[in-house]
């Protein structure tokens, strides 16, 4: 036992690195949040529309075990079931935290939370403020955090970057290599553990709903080093954003939530005024293919029609690839409470105010599912034990992660409104087992030699030093662009082994060309340049993560969808049927007369391909590229069974 | 009505002790371009109209819609959000320059700190007795909510004390930003109960008494907040403190 306080260093402010540095100052330890900019600008105050929680407020009967439920169907899956069933279990205290810690979130006629829905259930599960849920929840876990700096637990380290972590000879993590953005400085810092909290790797496909920061650099660093990567190839494509040159903006689910209706004229050649077309000559896809769910279908489900839609049909709006997205009928009031902040968005970029008249949206990429692979410690209730030091521990002992850095929560494709509840969810919930972990070491950081953080600060200072006299002809950022290109066009919504074979291809010649990279700025003062270039090296790292895990994976689940191996289910299936099938097969024979012989030949299919895919895709780096190998999931509590949502 | 390159006149600063001084670039007119779009491109091709090659110009950006505060600076001459200025709605040539109210770090960049700091001298935040799960939080009419909300948008951007006459370089005043935050937390049930702490930081050097009514704030603002209507509100619950100071003190 030490006797001093315990101190961690966290990588993002974040929501997930924010709810963590409250949770561990409260328990008396002591944390240094190290974050690019302002902790209060982190990526996600751009979540807009909710937060999910079973709290039932409108009398549906909706209980954390169907919020459990949503999610894992949801996710196809894929997800480790304890983990998603104990986040779900504590949706409601943490909805209530965050109200009591001031968050604006609208309230009911009694003054209580009010609810909306999103897509993939069918109950009123979101809580939100506005439509800034994100902007709000990270305000009120800034000021925590800020109140817990004024009394001296926390220290910020704005306009610093994480450049890697400190490993001792036994590989154990005793600190981070810190890059002062503003003097350039480089320097490693001691810790018990480090947290990397950084967020998603949108920036990898260099346009998309994500904020400029979103490189993924900092987990590819870990993967780099050894840390295991999982699930790459799921990322998530939101259905609805706002078409752009810099940024895909999103069009949150909210407005689906609040009403929204999807639809496109009927005639590819109508090119009407949208308000013009009659009820009758519109059609209004998602709610004519699935009467159940309609326009709040699942995101992979509903980014797939529009692509059917406006590449199969060929029924895009004037030939353009974009269908509408329709608010008209509601009334500017509600409008104006309830999705505000979005619609001014819409009105900012597009010049068009979709109170008025219906907004022109499409597909584009917004989360991954994937990330650092990290453990979990069961409890014996099918849920999670809190003081378990496995939790969120990457493969590296001592390093762990948090957030949409992390694989664990979101299977195969993740549910709207559950990203900002899985990291405040890990941020709270892994402090007690980090504090138990730094209890169970054996050495202490102090007894760790100088030399291994001397070493360690050097190879990052020679790295920098290498990279300012990079003096080729590439233009970094023209290849960043090129490289998202690349991933756009082939590692997207529908995707085949050609073309990912062809981008694994076309991403080791950006790998060559990167060799020839310059930089453009050699000052030592304020310099974005250098560091620039390290993330884009990571991210032609990651980007080979992503595309190998998709071309191996030669199944269709959730986000990943591969027409060459969709199992084609039968129009009437009815999922209990899978179950019934499962059954039936443990007490020895499977009627044939029971079953039509398509659902059948399905369910054994299903079967089959479940065998061999419902599994984790683990990722390490060796040899320059990444060896995938796969692990079980832990389906321990509900049978994976076929998705169906009409 | 759309030429074909955009000019940009950027203000740049190597360093936060060196002189100023101007380039101007050329950049392609792209549908929808805003500012952040345009540095973009002078990044992918940073040479001058003299045809110089320079290093690329350095500014703050992360959400690029208008809901992280990172990219303010002065364009023509007016403070706002580069990541919303459109490009077609702006006179050309356009002129780029880093806020005048804070120390530039470098180019378009300013340290803008001393907000954050005045956030933490006016403690403004709730104070919770812990995360822990102690149940629901306080009741509340929607429309106190709806009025929290409003003020609760502020993004710390700075466009407020850019604007303001009687904030500068090197002054303490607080500042309209700081008075709204004020006012949002004393409207919260729970932290209602540390308002004079925050009252009482905001009656002395650099506070409330020092506003000089400008109004100009509550005209740059890129979120609508009423700060005018905060500085007013705060303005008498100063005064009420003050005499319910003068009683008690
Ligand atoms: C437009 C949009 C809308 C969304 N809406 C919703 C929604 O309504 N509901 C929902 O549940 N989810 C939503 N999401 C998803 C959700 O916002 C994100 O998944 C979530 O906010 C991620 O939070 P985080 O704490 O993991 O990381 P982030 O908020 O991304 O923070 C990462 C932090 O790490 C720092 N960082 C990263 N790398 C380094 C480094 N190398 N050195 C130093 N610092 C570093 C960054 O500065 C930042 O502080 C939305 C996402 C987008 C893009
Ligand atoms: S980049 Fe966030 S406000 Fe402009």
């Amino acid at each position: 036992m030490m006797n001093r306080k315990k101190k961690i260093i966290i990588i993002g402010g974040g929501l997930a690195g924010l709810a963590l540095a409250m949770k561990f100052c409260e328990r008396n330890g002591e944390v240094t949040v190290v974050s690019y900019q302002s902790l209060k600008r982190s990526h996600s105050v751009c979540a807009q529309g909710g937060i999910n929680a079973a709290i039932d407020a409108k009398n549906e009967g909706d209980t954390p075990e169907k919020h459990f439920y949503d999610t894992i169907k949801g996710g196809d899956f894929l997800a480790h079931q304890p983990l998603v069933r104990d986040m779900c279990y504590q949706a409601p205290a943490i909805i209530h935290l965050m109200d009591r810690m001031g968050v604006a979130f609208n309230r009911t006629g009694e003054g209580h939370l009010d609810f909306r829905r999103f897509g993939g259930t069918l109950y009123n599960r979101t809580a939100f403020a506005g439509a800034t849920t994100g902007q709000q929840l990270v305000y009120a876990l800034d000021e925590q955090v800020r109140r817990h700096v004024h009394d001296g637990a926390a220290k910020t380290l704005e306009w610093h970057e994480y450049l890697g972590a400190v490993l001792d000879s036994e590989g154990i993590c005793r600190g981070a290599v810190i890059h002062d953005l503003r003097t350039d400085e480089i320097y490693a810092l001691q810790a018990d553990a480090v947290v990397l909290a950084t967020g998603g790797p949108g920036q990898v496909y260099a346009r998309s709903t994500n904020s400029v920061v979103n490189t993924g650099a900092a987990a590819t660093t870990a993967y780099m080093q050894g840390a295991k990567y999982a699930n790459g190839e799921f990322i998530q494509i939101h259905p609805t954003a706002i078409p752009g040159q810099d940024k895909l903006r999103l069009m949150s689910e909210s407005a689906r939530g609040e009403g929204g209706r999807i639809w496109v004229p009927r005639d590819a050649n109508d090119r009407r005024d949208p308000k013009k077309i009659p009820e009758s000559e519109r059609y209004y896809f998602l709610e004519e293919r699935y009467p159940l769910f309609k326009n709040l279908v699942p995101r992979d489900v509903a980014s797939r029609e529009i692509y059917d839609i406006v590449y199969n049909q060929n029924l895009g709006i004037s030939g353009d690839p974009m269908v509408y997205l329709d608010l008209t009928h509601k009334s500017r009031e509600f409008l104006d409470n309830r999705l505000g902040g979005i619609l001014d968005i819409y009105t900012k970029f597009t010049g068009v105010d979709p109170r008025e008249t219906p907004m022109k949206i499409f597909p584009a990429v917004h989360y991954s599912m994937g990330g650092l692979w990290t453990d979990y410690g069961p409890d014996n209730d099918g849920l999670i034990d809190h003081g378990s030091p496995r939790n969120q521990m990457t493969s590296i002992q001592g390093l762990f992660a948090a957030g949409e850095a992390d694989y664990q929560y979101h299977g195969a494709n993740r549910l709207g409104a559950n990203s900002l509840l899985s990291c405040i969810y890990t941020g709270l919930m892994m402090a007690r087992g980090i504090m138990n972990y730094t209890d169970s070491l054996e050495k202490s950081v102090e007894d760790i030699p100088s030399t291994v953080f001397d070493d360690t600060r050097a190879h990052w200072q020679n790295r920098f030093k290498d990279i300012k006299k990079m003096d080729g002809a590439e233009n970094p950022h023209k290849l960043h662009h090129e490289l998202g290109d690349i991933m756009l066009a082939n590692v997207l919504i529908v995707r085949d082994n050609k073309s990912l074979e062809k981008a694994v291809h076309a991403i080791n010649d950006i790998e060559t060309r990167f060799l020839d990279v310059k930089c453009l700025d050699t000052h030592d003062w304020a310099n974005p340049s250098p560091s620039f270039i390290n993330q884009l090296y990571c991210m032609i790292h990651l980007s080979k993560i992503i595309t190998k895990g998709a071309l191996m994976r030669d199944e269709f689940r959730g986000s990943h969808y591969k027409p060459d191996f969709d199992m084609n289910q039968p129009k009437d299936f009815d999922p209990h049927e899978y179950i019934d099938y499962l059954e039936q097969k443990q007490y020895g024979e499977v009627s044939v007369k029971k079953f039509p012989a398509d659902h059948l030949d399905y369910m054994k299919r299903f079967e089959a391909n479940n065998e061999k895919w419902l599994k984790t895709t683990v990722a390490q780096y060796k040899d320059n590229q990444p060896e995938i190998t796969y692990e079980e999931v832990n389906t321990s509590l509900v049978t994976p069974r076929p998705r169906k949502y009409d | 009505m759309t030429e074909k390159n955009i000019t940009l006149k950027i203000k740049r600063q190597d360093t936060p002790s060196s002189s100023a001084y101007w380039q101007t670039f050329e950049v392609p007119n792209k549908p929808f371009a805003n500012i952040i779009s345009c540095l973009m491109e002078v990044q992918m091709s940073p040479t001058t109209v003299d045809g110089k090659t320079v290093h690329p110009v350095t500014w703050d950006s992360n959400c690029l819609e208008e809901v992280c505060g990172s990219c303010t600076m002065v364009i023509n001459g007016r403070v706002r959000q580069a990541c919303t200025a459109l490009v077609d709605n702006l006179e050309k040539p356009i002129t780029l320059e880093p806020m005048s109210k804070f120390p530039v770090v470098r180019d378009l960049q300013v340290n803008r700190e001393r907000m954050f700091e005045n956030l933490k001298k006016v403690k403004a935040w709730i104070e919770i007795d812990g995360s822990h799960d102690i149940g629901e939080g306080p009741i509340m009419p929607d429309q106190d909510r709806a009025k929290r909300y409003v003020m609760s948008e502020c993004m710390t951007c700075g466009c407020c004390l850019e604007a303001c006459p009687q904030f500068t370089l090197d002054n303490t005043f607080l500042g309209a930003s700081t008075f709204n935050q004020v006012r949002l937390f004393n409207l919260h049930p729970t932290g209602e109960m540390r308002k004079e702490d925050r009252l009482n930081a905001v009656m002395g050097e650099g506070g409330i008494a020092d506003c000089g009514n400008a109004q100009v704030c509550v005209e740059v603002c890129p979120k609508n907040i009423p700060l005018t209507e905060s500085i007013a509100d705060i303005g008498r619950q100063t005064t009420w403190q003050a005499i319910k100071n003068l009683f008690t003190k």
